[in-house]
């Protein structure tokens, strides 16, 4: 598959005295998930906009594939994106929207066909598509988007109006696309939502980007090397642990929160010391967490110094 | 692989293929079932509005004469009149010429508003019509619509050699009277027509020779006197006229049969708005006369017949079908807007001026399409409606047939396409509705009453693509909208409304480049 790298460098824009993108700078790689997660705007859709050619920046560019948006020849076989679910002709039937879109890409009504059955539109797309649920409009919008069978793609806020059952096969439509080597950007306000499928996270608050690693090192950073541990004999283990160069709290009549060591470390220690416990249990943050914790941070940042985050926007 | 560029690259929008653009707007269009019916419901509309308009219009009209050119003309006048076989020289002194007209009361119209005209029983004010004429005519026969070549005075273009109904030469300048007669002169050598005037009966000026050809050897040749219908000087409608002329040393050389006239009014079966006067004629020696005349010998424009005009029916019909066109371009563009399925066509075709235009491309195509077919069968369907209810229609070449039928359809396109403009630039249904029917509609509505200026700049001069009614330089008329007369030549009108596309495809594009989507 060809690069289609979606880069955004140094992206600004306002509308009249709102900030909408404060120096936004990204890469999503081709081969994953990448996870684009803020709060409600936070310039997640603006940024897409940008990306599409549909708003101008006022300073910095996006590409794709080192081309910008705009100049793309028949830009859905090569960028495909579902923006608005919504943004529909109410009286027209979904495979009619997916026809007059392959026309304008000089496709065929047989690929309209193939990505009504990729979407699991199945009948309904010879309904008119003013009577559809949301998460049909979702798969219809999904439907739009892999039209071009493009190598990049892009989903605002795609779980929104899903049911269980939409959401477990969107996140396996995700893992495949990526899993062929495509470039997949899938924002969300969820963290949880993109737990298990993006190998990627950027997440962003306030127009700029936050923090953009990987999901591995990410839970890492956050959770650290916690363990949550229940003894009756609370000052002896804090003593014990404390002597090893872990950091102890006391968070209840019988627990302790031990951070500097890893769980197995802290079994050893007690056993060794003869210490009673009741129970050690590595603490392992989850993405949303640790999205709360980095957005929460970013609030403090951003009243306290605006570059106190620099290093981690470096690409 | 593609080239990769390290630095970003001016943003060039790539040209995606017009035809793909054209195709996908033209999938977008049908798969909406209420904008097709709406089309449809256009041009149905259209027809059936010119159908209504022309069954309501019952003013049975009796034939009107054709002139040797086919065209519709007017033969109405007082002739006195001898047969004259062979070659000969009729001349006269015309030493007065007055006039009178009917004061005139208000009849019926056409969208442009109602026109009025002199009814037959008003009282008669003094006042020369311009076109009063008196002078000596010679034909062959006394039937209306026959050849003619003739010399006269007239009430303000001084003295003209006219024949045939259409064609005229001038002669001597200013107004006749007692101390200013002019004296005129006709003569026939075989087929050849001569006119002369003078100021003195002694040294004459030739004004013109007309070969008649076929003209027989016996013919008619007489002084005549004859006003037509005009519109007076501080009066609000048109009115039918008299004019009265005082001849004398009437002279003649060459072989007249009867040495006395024969007075004849002719005015066939009436169908010219003509004054019967109280006295038609006099003798005031065997060589004086005065003569008292109405009605023309001229072409026949539309003014006197107006209510008969079959264009008003499909001006009617085209008003309908222009509001029609109008929402439905409307919709076709602002509903993108109302949705957000902007974003999606411009994520499909970054350039945005080229969606603009394969957008006005397909909206303008099809308004034209259903304007033509309708215009095709409403012509069709509202003369047949006329000629059955007894009105006169003017002769239509072919080729103003098809103007009409073309151009009324590019009409439609063209609003059709200001409407997509107008609905990119102000996104909003309501608000672009409303200044299409104040660009499109209402200047044809405020055009008759505040000044053809409406009617020559305004968008709506495109009316004027529907114009067929014949207008001549030799008849002073009412040549205005609600008489079917357009200010502006058929197909400039068309390349103005043109233009008020053109340019306001021109800003939506500049718009849409420097706005957001």
């Amino acid at each position: 598959m060809r690069d289609t790298t979606i880069e955004v460098t140094g992206l600004r824009k306002r509308f009249g005295p709102t900030v909408a993108l404060d120096g936004m700078t990204f890469t999503v790689p081709p081969g994953q998930v990448t996870g684009f997660i803020g709060p409600n705007g936070a310039g997640k859709s603006t940024t897409m906009r940008v990306i599409l050619g549909l708003d101008a920046p006022d300073a910095g560019h996006a590409l794709i594939g080192g081309q910008p948006y705009v100049s793309l020849r028949d830009p859905l076989t090569q960028v495909g994106a579902l923006l608005d679910a919504a943004a529909l002709q109410p009286s027209r039937t979904g495979r009619n929207h997916l026809l007059w879109l392959a026309h304008s890409q000089g496709l065929g009504a047989r690929r309209v066909d193939e990505v009504i059955a990729q979407s699991g539109l199945g009948k309904a797309a010879r309904r008119k598509a003013g009577g559809y649920s949301l998460g049909m409009r979702q798969r219809l919008g999904i439907a739009a988007a892999l039209l071009g069978d493009p190598p990049a793609l892009m989903f605002d806020e795609p779980f929104n109006g899903m049911d269980p059952e939409g959401i477990i096969w969107m996140r396996g439509l995700l893992a495949s696309l990526a899993g062929q080597g495509r470039a997949v950007l899938v924002s969300s306000h969820l963290m949880s939502e993109l737990q298990d499928t993006a190998g990627h996270v950027v997440i962003i608050g306030r127009g700029k980007v936050i923090a953009d690693t990987s999901v591995a090192d990410l839970l890492a950073s956050v959770s650290g090397d916690r363990v949550m541990l229940r003894t009756a004999a609370g000052t002896r283990a804090a003593a014990v642990l404390q002597w090893a160069g872990a950091a102890v709290d006391v968070t209840g009549p019988d627990a302790l929160t031990v951070s500097g060591l890893p769980a197995e470390r802290v079994v050893a220690l007690l056993s060794e010391g003869s210490v009673p416990f009741a129970e050690v249990t590595a603490h392992r943050a989850t993405l949303e967490q640790a999205y709360l914790e980095l957005t929460k941070d970013a609030v403090e940042y951003q009243s306290g110094g605006p570059d106190a985050r620099a290093g981690q926007a470096e690409l | 692989m593609t080239t990769i560029t390290p630095s970003p690259p001016a943003a060039r929008p790539a040209r995606a293929s017009f035809t793909r653009l054209l195709r996908a707007e033209w999938t977008k269009f049908r798969t909406v079932r209420g904008w097709v019916i709406a089309l449809c419901a256009a041009a149905v509309m259209f027809v059936l509005l010119s159908y209504l308009s022309a069954f309501e219009s019952r003013y049975a009209e009796p034939s009107v004469p054709t002139g040797p050119g086919g065209e519709a003309v007017s033969d109405t006048y007082m002739f006195l009149h001898q047969t004259l076989t062979g070659d000969g020289t009729l001349t006269a002194r015309v030493v007065a010429l007055s006039g009178a007209y009917a004061s005139p009361a208000p009849t019926s119209g056409n969208a442009f508003g109602t026109s009025a005209r002199g009814g037959p029983d008003s009282q008669l004010d003094r006042g020369l019509a311009p076109w009063a004429k008196a002078g000596i005519i010679l034909e062959p026969n006394t039937r209306q619509g026959t050849d003619y070549a003739a010399v006269m005075v007239t009430g303000s273009h001084g003295v003209r050699m006219q024949y045939n109904y259409t064609h005229d030469r001038p002669g001597l300048a200013g107004p006749v009277g007692p101390s200013s007669p002019r004296w005129l002169r006709l003569t026939r050598t075989g087929d050849l027509i001569t006119s002369y005037d003078s100021t003195d009966g002694a040294s004459w000026t030739k004004i013109g020779t007309v070969r008649l050809t076929g003209l027989p050897r016996t013919v008619q040749i007489g002084p005549f006197v004859t006003s037509p219908a005009y519109l007076p000087a501080g009066a609000a409608a048109p009115a039918s006229s008299v004019a009265t002329a005082a001849f004398d040393q009437v002279s003649a050389r060459g072989d007249l049969a009867r040495r006395s006239w024969t007075p004849d009014a002719i005015t066939g079966s009436g169908y010219y708005p003509y004054e019967s006067p109280a006295r038609t004629w006099q003798e005031r020696s065997p060589s004086a006369f005065t003569i008292s005349g109405s009605g023309d010998v001229a072409p026949l424009v539309g003014d006197i017949l107006s209510p008969q005009w079959a264009g008003a029916s499909i001006v009617n019909g085209t008003i309908v079908a222009l509001l029609s066109v109008i929402v439905l371009g409307t919709l076709y563009a602002t509903s993108e807007y109302r949705r957000g399925l902007i974003r999606t066509t411009f994520t499909a075709s970054p350039c945005r001026g080229r969606v603009l235009a394969a957008k006005a491309a397909v909206a303008g195509s099809l308004a034209f399409a259903a304007g033509a077919i309708a215009t095709a069968i409403a012509e069709v369907i509202t003369r047949h409606v006329l000629a059955a209810n007894g009105s006169y229609l003017f002769p239509q070449s072919g080729p103003d047939l098809a103007r009409v039928i073309i151009g009324t359809g590019l009409f439609l396109g063209l609003a059709a396409a200001l409407a997509v403009a107008l609905g990119m630039m102000l996104r909003r249904g309501a608000f672009t509705v409303a200044a299409g029917i104040t660009l499109l509609v209402l200047p044809g509505i405020l055009g008759s009453q505040s000044g053809n200026w409406l009617m020559r700049f305004a968008p709506t001069a495109a009316f004027a693509i529907q114009a067929t009614l014949p207008r001549s330089s030799l008849v002073t008329s009412d040549y205005t909208p609600p008489n079917g007369y357009f200010p502006i030549s058929p197909w400039v009108s068309l390349a103005v409304l043109a233009a008020y596309t053109a340019a306001a495809l021109a800003l939506a594009a500049w718009l849409l480049r420097t706005r957001d989507a």
